[in-house]
């Protein structure tokens, strides 16, 4: 087992290494010079060498990118003498636009995110799985047929518009919310959830309908298996048959996906968070994509690449523990 | 020999498996088998689920690569045949699997799937496609008006007859049965065994008939191999196996095969 | 004889789009305590579907007529709450593949457990040593280390044992093989059949035996019923039905049989 762990790690690693040299690729060589941007319109030749020996971009393409990588490990220096600056480990480098770090800059945005997340996460894990759950047992009912019609029309709706529209409907013209603003918990906790609220609504719609459709379908494929039969055989209640033989298979497959779009959710949920004007990391990415913030761009993407990983590493990991056929003795 | 029509020799046949933890696993599915089909003859390889047959039908149906050892037909070494060599042999050695409805095409038509062996070749039937497709259709039992019809219309028999006669499509020197009538029910499944001798009679072609009934094996095979853990533990005639077998595994299948009541039997026989 | 299961004019009927079908129909046979009663058929003959009528589990939708006597009560028309307490307790079932007929995320030593604190009031502990009991008595090696197993981790034939010995756990009146063979090897099918018969000895278990396969039939029970599209062919002694078999369709079947100690002609 801690051979396995550890062999999932390493791989970790070395795909982190491979997309860390691929986005510095596109982001760096691929985009605008950035000296040139920063410099702006007053600018001389100088001044941009000026900019670019600062940056380290007059250096060769594979020295840059060892700095950058050797920065995350161990931290780095920026400028020289008087100037110098150090940036400790795990060093992103410092924003074009603001000058933060933008590891800084990720410690506090990501809580913001992960609140989003983890508020839309439980949210339709609750409502997809027990719509779910409802509709396969009662398949074919008038309940199955509209939840799963609702369902197939939720996730069709694009995240802007009903983002839009909840904010137009609830703030403006309702007023039962205020308008977001980003309130920590201790300061104020009916604001701060009210801030919350349409966010989590937002995301956990899509992936609810979703939820929904998937056990529906894993429950249905269950009552139909052989072992189900065999429970009913034995003289088991239905509440037993139900929740020890069918839910287990049925919910498992539903661990991995979850883990996964959950992973992803971490990474910042863009449209949301920009809509409602959340600071997390999902508008940062916006943001310095409208800015060409490279630094920034570069940090994000290797953020959710990281998320997603160990999001598939952890669900692995969990499904060893959840499927016994998994296990190797 | 000259009427030896597939030569086999030590074919060993190895898979290694990755596990969940990276570890290796070795697994010798078939170990150093050798027999050899003579023309126009039934030979049966028998054994429990696992013993490495189908495996070997794999391999001589070149479905598979063998880890080692060698094939012969019709006296050219077809080991490692491919491009032209392959489709050549292809047109020669024909197969006919357990399950008819999953190894026939369910969007194709009758006329579809027997022509299919055909197309592959590149050969243009003699006297059309039309008339080739009712040719065989009628020598498998179908009727031949049935030939645009799709897999699902018929009953797993029939379906069987499908994969028989797509088999034919091409004159094939050997046809290959894998658990051919494993899955029919008896009475279907003696109709089935009866066109398979039938067919043999008519046409010449020799048969590799893999199964676990050595019952139905009885019915079909002049010689028969017997499996056990991936190696031949005993081949010969039919008769002589079954009367008087060597190993002791063969015994063991033989004893474990239920039998009706002999005396039951007798009796209800000479009533007959 | 004193009948333990009685079974009169059964008839089972689906709903389907072109009306009412009967999978079964007018079906009638007994089983003794102590003795097996085999139903043969192709197929879709109906065979399982008149098993699983007698446990109360067939699909819904179902509706049958006709009687079903276990030990003299009637259990048609049962409450599904009452036909439970049966399930189990006097009457349980095997399947043909045991694999997908065991729940591949429980041990077999739970599966068997909770069957038999369904029935009985006791402790797990208690529990646990009824279950290793069951599994020494189906002839699993280290029963105590093995109830700790998956399914996936028994061969084909061992997970049958398993299976019978969890059918046989609460001590039932009545044993319901539905092809329990079938997807079994020849050496470890005779080996599942000789366990039956001893436990049968053991136990006097009456025994239902499902198959499609006449030799097997032959070699254990004592009256057969054949089955054909739902209907009921021949009903009689093992003896009777194999050595004077009354009915043409019984006739072809025992003729379609490959025979292993035959003379062939080639």
């Amino acid at each position: 087992m801690a051979r396995y762990v550890a062999g999932r790690l390493a791989g970790l690693v070395v795909l982190l290494l491979l997309v860390c040299v691929f986005t510095y690729l596109i982001f760096f060589k691929l985009s605008p010079d950035p000296a040139l941007m920063i410099c702006g319109k007053t600018c001389t030749p100088d001044r941009v060498a000026q900019i670019r020996a600062s940056l380290g971009l007059d250096k060769p393409f594979l020295t840059q990118l060892g700095d950058y990588l050797s920065g995350l490990v161990v931290g780095r220096d920026y400028g020289s003498g008087p100037n110098l600056v150090r940036c400790p480990a795990p060093c992103l480098g410092y924003s074009f636009q603001s000058s933060q770090s933008v590891t800084q800059m990720i410690v506090d945005r990501l809580p913001v995110s992960a609140t989003v997340a983890v508020g839309a996460a439980v949210l339709w894990l609750i409502i997809g799985i027990a719509a779910g759950l409802l509709s396969a047992v009662k398949e074919g009912s008038w309940w199955d047929r509209t939840a799963m019609g609702l369902a197939l029309g939720g996730a069709s709706i694009p995240n802007y518009v009903l983002a839009l529209t909840l904010q137009y409907v609830l703030v403006v013209k309702l007023q039962i919310l205020p308008f977001p603003s980003a309130v920590p918990f201790s300061e104020d906790p009916l604001l701060w959830f009210q801030s919350y609220l349409m966010p989590w609504l937002v995301l956990a719609t899509g992936y609810a309908c979703l939820y929904a459709r998937l056990t529906r379908a894993n429950v249905i494929d269950t009552l139909a298996q052989n072992f189900m039969r065999t429970a009913r055989s034995k003289g088991l209640s239905p509440a037993l048959t139900m929740r020890r033989h069918a839910l287990r298979p049925a919910l498992t497959p539903i661990v991995t996906i979850f883990g996964m779009d959950f992973a992803a959710l971490l990474g910042g949920a863009l449209i949301t968070e920009t809509v409602f004007g959340l600071n997390g990391i999902g508008k940062m990415a916006a943001d310095s994509i409208a800015k060409n913030d490279q630094p920034v761009i570069m940090a994000v993407t290797l953020l959710a690449a990281f998320f997603v990983m160990a999001g598939n590493v952890v669900v692995d990991l969990l499904y060893t523990g959840l499927d016994p056929r998994v296990r190797v003795s | 020999m000259s009427d030896v029509l597939l030569r086999v020799r030590d074919l060993t046949k190895r898979f290694t498996t990755r596990g969940p933890y990276r570890r290796k696993n070795e697994f010798t599915a078939v170990d150093g088998v050798s027999f050899d089909v003579r023309l126009g003859e039934t030979l049966a390889v028998v054994g429990e689920s696992g013993c490495g047959k189908s495996t070997s039908a794999r391999i001589v149906a070149k479905l598979m690569e063998p880890t080692s050892g060698t094939l012969e037909f019709d006296g050219e070494d077809i080991t490692h045949a491919a491009g032209a060599r392959l489709a050549r042999y292809r047109a020669k050695v024909q197969v006919v699997f357990q399950d008819p409805f999953s190894s026939l095409n369910p969007r194709h038509t009758v006329e579809r799937i027997l022509m299919a062996p055909l197309d592959y070749q590149g050969i243009a039937p003699k006297g059309g496609r039309r008339a080739h497709t009712r040719e065989l259709m009628e020598r498998v039992g179908l009727d031949p008006d049935h030939a645009h019809r799709y897999p699902a219309q018929f009953s797993g028999g029939q379906a069987q007859r499908i994969g028989i006669a797509r088999a034919l499509a091409v004159n094939p020197k050997l046809v290959i049965c894998d658990e051919a009538v494993s899955a029919l029910d008896v009475s279907v499944q003696a109709q089935i065994i009866e066109l398979l001798r039938r067919l043999q009679r008519e046409s010449g072609f020799s048969y590799i008939f893999i199964a676990h009934d050595l019952a139905v094996v009885r019915q079909l095979a002049q010689r028969v191999a017997v499996m056990n853990k991936g190696r031949i533990v005993e081949q010969g005639p039919c008769e002589e196996v079954f009367r008087a077998p060597g190993d002791p595994y063969t015994k063991t299948l033989l004893a474990a095969i239920p039998r009706i009541n002999p005396a039951w039997d007798r009796r209800r026989r000479a009533a007959r | 004889m004193s009948e333990l299961l009685v079974v009169e004019d059964l008839t089972v009927t689906f709903p389907t789009s072109r009306g009412p079908v009967d999978v079964v129909k007018d079906v009638s046979f007994a089983v003794g305590r102590n003795e097996t009663v085999g139903i043969v058929g192709e197929s879709g003959s109906g065979k399982s579907m008149t098993s699983l009528a007698v446990m109360g589990l067939l699909p819904p939708g179902a509706t049958t007529r006709g009687s079903i006597r276990l030990d003299g009560a009637e259990l048609l028309g049962r409450p599904d709450r009452e036909m439970r307490r049966v399930r189990g307790e006097q009457a349980s079932m095997i399947f043909q593949d045991p694999l997908s007929s065991l729940n591949p995320y429980y041990t077999v030593g739970l599966q068997i457990e909770e069957m038999y604190r369904a029935h009985r009031r006791c402790s797990r502990k208690e529990a646990r040593a009824v279950v290793v009991e069951a599994l020494t008595q189906v002839g699993i090696p280290e029963p105590e280390r093995r109830a700790g197993y998956y399914p996936h981790q028994f061969s084909g034939g061992q997970r049958q044992r398993v299976m019978i010995a969890m059918a046989l756990v609460c001590s039932p009146a009545l044993l319901i093989a539905d092809e329990p063979t079938t997807a079994l090897d020849v050496t470890v099918q005779a080996q599942i059949l000789g366990l039956l018969a001893g436990l049968q000895r053991e136990t006097g278990t009456g025994m239902v035996f499902v198959t499609h396969d006449l030799a097997v039939i032959s070699s254990i029970a004592t009256r057969v019923l054949v089955m054909c599209r739902g209907e009921q062919v021949e009903y009689g002694d093992a003896e009777q039905v194999f050595a004077a078999p009354r009915h043409d369709y019984t006739r072809m079947l025992l003729e379609s049989i490959p025979r292993i100690d035959d003379e062939v002609v080639l």
